[in-house]
């Protein structure tokens, strides 16, 4: 147990996440258990051990990719922390949607265009350039596609459910007293 | 428009498609075949040949990517993408990044040092020579130049006995005549020294082509296998780094002694 909380917790290669043969090797025969025990020890901790797949249709336990991801959402008070904006986060929220509504790819230029709907041009490019950075979108010659970290940390069916199931937001927080962000500039361009 | 246009654009058109820049099923897949077999059989070299191939190639891409879609459409993550960009542009900012955050689950990940490497690290800084000592001229002493006997550069252990390339030649004789054998046991002598060496060698068989090191797909096994004739075999070569520590070999020992 004590070796799966080494392996998982710390980063050992460039990435994070332990591919599930290197588990098998270090832990042994049984490394499928000790991931199940460690997984209903970190449920009070609001941790799991999750699994992600690379390929498409692979089901294979050893092939995929472990982590240790928060097990809950994020509050926003978190995400500040974290370093990022609202508007970050609601800039990755779009662009993930739309690549997912797409069947997983999408022309930059489109993603871009709806990004630069609600946000300014030099802040769409550079949102952009950090979901590339940190693994949560991948550019292939101009068209993209989910990145490891996006795969690994977002629940794309659940964002999606979400997106779709959300009734007139703004109505509903101008109602509650909200300040609406809608606007480019009420976040501050600096 | 010439043949050679012609079957460009519809090549360009394709490209476009199975690449994700336009919708797939904005290819007329009727009209491109319809070019393709209009212009076939008119080749009369291998570059017009080789367009041929890559139009059908391009809409053998584009059917390929048209049925990827109607597959996604019939799984549980399908949503209309354009009244999914409505819902988006409808929604506020905040209730987008709410949306995120419920379905969002950061990966935990730590980087910072731990006690043990700190006290190894500490155990390094204790035994290393200030930086005035290490820079301290070495003691030389004027000698002439002198030829180094085979026997003195053996007993200083530069050049192994009897020259590099006949143990290496020796190993190899050694491994045809054991065949197949796993690697540890292959180059694991009772002497951890000896068992660098041979590993050491043991590279160089493999480099050189007289010997092919074999692992399994977990990387839990390694087979040393002899090459009868060097230099003829075939296929990807790889680099394959192998860790010799001394925990390892001790473990490899004890595993031996306990078998016998």
């Amino acid at each position: 147990m004590k070796q799966a909380v080494h392996l998982l917790f710390f980063k050992h290669h460039r990435l994070p996440g332990v591919r599930g043969w290197e588990l098998r090797r270090a832990l042994g025969p049984e490394w499928l258990d000790i991931l199940e025990v460690l997984d209903n020890r970190l449920k009070p901790l609001d941790l799991e051990v999750r699994r992600v797949f690379e390929e498409p249709g692979e089901d294979r336990p050893e092939e995929a990719r472990y982590y240790i991801t928060l097990r809950g959402g994020v509050e926003q008070r978190t995400a500040k922390t974290m370093g990022w904006r609202i508007d970050d986060i609601a800039g990755l929220a779009v662009a993930v949607a739309y690549i997912a509504a797409r069947g997983g790819k999408a022309p930059r230029s489109d993603v871009e265009r709806v990004l630069g709907e609600k946000l300014p041009g030099w802040r769409v490019r550079a949102n952009l350039e950090r979901y590339i950075e940190e693994g949560y979108l991948e550019d292939e010659e101009g068209v993209l596609i989910l990145g490891w970290r996006g795969r690994a940390e977002v629940d794309v069916d659940r964002l999606l459910d979400r997106i779709m199931r959300s009734k007139a937001s703004r109505e509903k927080l101008v109602k509650e007293g909200g300040k609406s962000l809608n606007s480019p500039r009420s976040e501050g361009d600096g | 428009m010439s043949r050679r246009e012609e079957l460009e654009a519809v090549i360009e058109l394709c490209r476009a498609a199975a690449e994700g820049e336009i919708d797939p099923f904005t290819v007329d897949v009727d009209y491109v075949l319809s070019v393709i077999r209009r212009h076939y059989g008119e080749a009369d070299s291998l570059e017009e040949l080789c367009l041929d191939a890559s139009a059908l190639k391009g809409v053998a891409l584009v059917l390929e990517r048209q049925s990827g879609w109607i597959r996604h459409q019939s799984t549980t993550l399908y949503r209309d993408p354009f009244l999914l960009t409505r819902r988006l542009m409808e929604m506020d900012i905040r209730a987008i990044a709410e949306a995120f955050m419920k379905s969002w689950h950061p990966i935990v990940e730590l980087e910072q040092a731990t006690a043990d490497t700190l006290l190894n690290a500490l155990k390094y800084w204790e035994g290393l020579l200030p930086l005035e000592e290490r820079l301290k001229g070495l003691e030389l002493e004027e000698r002439g130049v002198e030829a180094l006997s085979r026997e003195e550069a053996e007993a200083l252990g530069i050049i192994a006995p009897g020259g590099f390339d006949e143990t290496l030649r020796e190993m190899w004789r050694d491994l045809r005549e054991r065949g197949a054998t796993d690697y540890w046991d292959w180059i694991g002598t009772e002497s951890y020294e000896e068992t660098l060496q041979r590993a050491f060698l043991t590279s160089y068989l493999v480099s050189y082509g007289y010997a092919a090191l074999e692992m399994d797909r977990y990387g839990e096994h390694l087979i040393l296998k002899p090459v009868e004739r060097p230099g003829g075999q075939k296929g990807e070569r790889r680099s394959l780094p192998v860790l010799i520590d001394e925990e390892k070999w001790e473990r490899w020992r004890r595993e031996r002694m306990g078998e016998n």
